[in-house]
């Protein structure tokens, strides 16, 4: 199992559901977020062209923040999700500047905390909740190791990108349109 | 050379220890940090970071204690009347901590074998704050191999010029002298050849470049650093090596305060440089 997101920027509105789903689920504590919305203005002006992006862990192949924590704290569990421990955490940080996503942030009781791919949903056979709640149902998630699922299919049919691919991460969050 | 063998090996202990508290002490996790201890993670350089620091301290304390004696005859020597008091109730305290005079009796006898492992461990723990800094492909101000010597070289400098300043002996003074204007000049060159890899890189290395040649560290990185942490220092050391009167504690202590001003400055912008997407 390989789990993975497809976001399509053509139907993403920004209006930060996903945020506030994730935020309700896990607990998270209030002045952070495990994802974000990203507004990328494009063109000149007056003729420009915005669109959003949901962003999150991007739960990479080649995971820079696995490869740096000095305790295994950071861990990938089955389906290539990358988790940390919270009780074998020092919170040295390393984790945080090691990926280039910024998607890792101290939780005010010291551990780094970042998204699970809301992992206790996922193994109940439910979706993550940033993509159960989305109301134009912009994202996709699934397996990548299923040649059958709708997000396998999506990535076989659009012009996918990930972000900085040049980083050597092999990402599994993508965006289509 | 006594005051480099002997005298100059009572700092160690007292700066590693320093710098552990502040290393614990910058944790987020802090009552967390034994998981250190009892994890071994082979590709992370934190973890390897671990090891080599704690068995450099334990080596760090047992080497001056091999020498206690001689460290209070020189302080005896130069009138250093509480120094050598203080050595002295180190001697009584020493003999009372359990299997300690033992460890202290090994370290004198096999000092020859120990002195060659400090060697490499010492060369591994000052080329180790680079190398893991420049594992972080993330960053791409630390994301580059040169940093690891870069390191090093920049802290046996300041190391040198430590007992350039501790030194009373003419000879020694002018010995360390001569390496640190050495060092500091292949301290120069690594640094122009990091600038020069960055400017002829992929394009965050180059947006990195730019925020030394031009952009906000300019004038710290070469005004502070370079020139006042580097060159200045090596043109009062080489004035002083002619024969000009120059306190040997200006240049000593500026190039102490450059290696400083350097690692904060590769620190904060190192996490200022970042890829863009």
């Amino acid at each position: 199992m390989r789990y993975a997101m497809a976001l399509n920027i053509g139907k993403c509105v920004g209006c930060a559901d996903c945020v506030v789903a994730c935020q309700t689920e896990n607990n998270v504590p209030i002045g952070y977020s495990r994802d974000w919305i990203i507004e990328k203005v494009k063109g000149e002006y007056p003729t420009l062209n915005l669109h959003f992006e949901s962003q999150r862990c991007n739960h990479c192949e080649t995971s820079p923040c696995v490869r740096v924590c000095p305790t295994g704290a950071s861990h990938v569990i089955e389906g290539g999700i990358v988790k940390v421990t919270e009780n074998e955490c020092i919170g040295c940080g390393a984790c945080i500047q090691a990926c280039p996503y910024e998607a890792r942030y101290f939780h005010p009781d010291g551990y780094v905390d970042k998204c699970t791919f809301c992992d206790h949903r996922v193994s109940q056979g439910q979706d993550p909740a940033c993509v159960s709640v989305c109301p134009t149902y912009c994202m996709i998630f699934g397996d990548l190791d299923d040649p059958s699922s709708e997000i396998s299919n999506i990535l076989r049919t659009n012009d996918a990108y990930v972000l900085a691919p040049e980083s050597g991460t092999q990402p599994h969050v993508y965006f289509f349109k | 050379m006594p005051v480099t063998v002997k005298i100059s090996t009572i700092i160690p202990p007292f700066i590693i220890a320093i710098g552990l508290i502040f290393l614990i002490e910058d944790l987020h996790h802090k009552l967390y940090f034994w998981q250190l201890m009892v994890h071994f993670e082979v590709a992370s350089p934190m973890s390897w970071g671990t090891w080599i620091l704690t068995i450099i301290l334990f080596i760090s304390i047992l080497w001056p204690l091999s020498f206690i004696d001689g460290i209070k005859l020189f302080f005896e020597e130069n009138n250093k009347k509480r120094l050598a008091k203080w050595c002295g109730s180190v001697q009584n305290v020493m003999k009372k901590v359990p299997l300690l005079p033992k460890l202290v009796e090994l370290t004198t006898k096999n000092r020859k074998t120990l002195a060659y492992i400090t060697f490499f461990l010492a060369i591994a723990l000052g080329i180790y704050t680079g190398i893991l800094l420049s594992s972080f492909n993330a960053r791409p101000l630390w994301n580059t191999s040169i940093l690891g010597p870069l390191f090093l070289v920049s802290g046996v400098s300041t190391g040198a010029a430590a007992i350039m300043w501790l030194s009373n002996n003419k000879e020694e003074k002018a010995l360390f002298s001569r390496i640190d204007l050495v060092l500091i000049g292949i301290e120069l060159t690594l640094i122009f050849l990091m600038f020069l890899g960055m400017a002829w890189g992929p394009e965050v290395y180059q947006q990195t470049a730019a925020m030394f040649l031009g952009g906000e560290f300019t004038a710290v990185f070469w005004g502070v650093f370079v020139g006042m942490g580097l060159i200045l220092p090596a043109i009062l050391e080489a004035l002083e090596l002619k024969g000009f009167h120059v306190p040997i504690a200006i240049p000593a202590f500026l190039i102490l305060l450059g290696g400083l001003i350097f690692r904060v400055i590769m620190v904060v912008a190192g996490q200022i440089s970042a890829y863009t997407f």
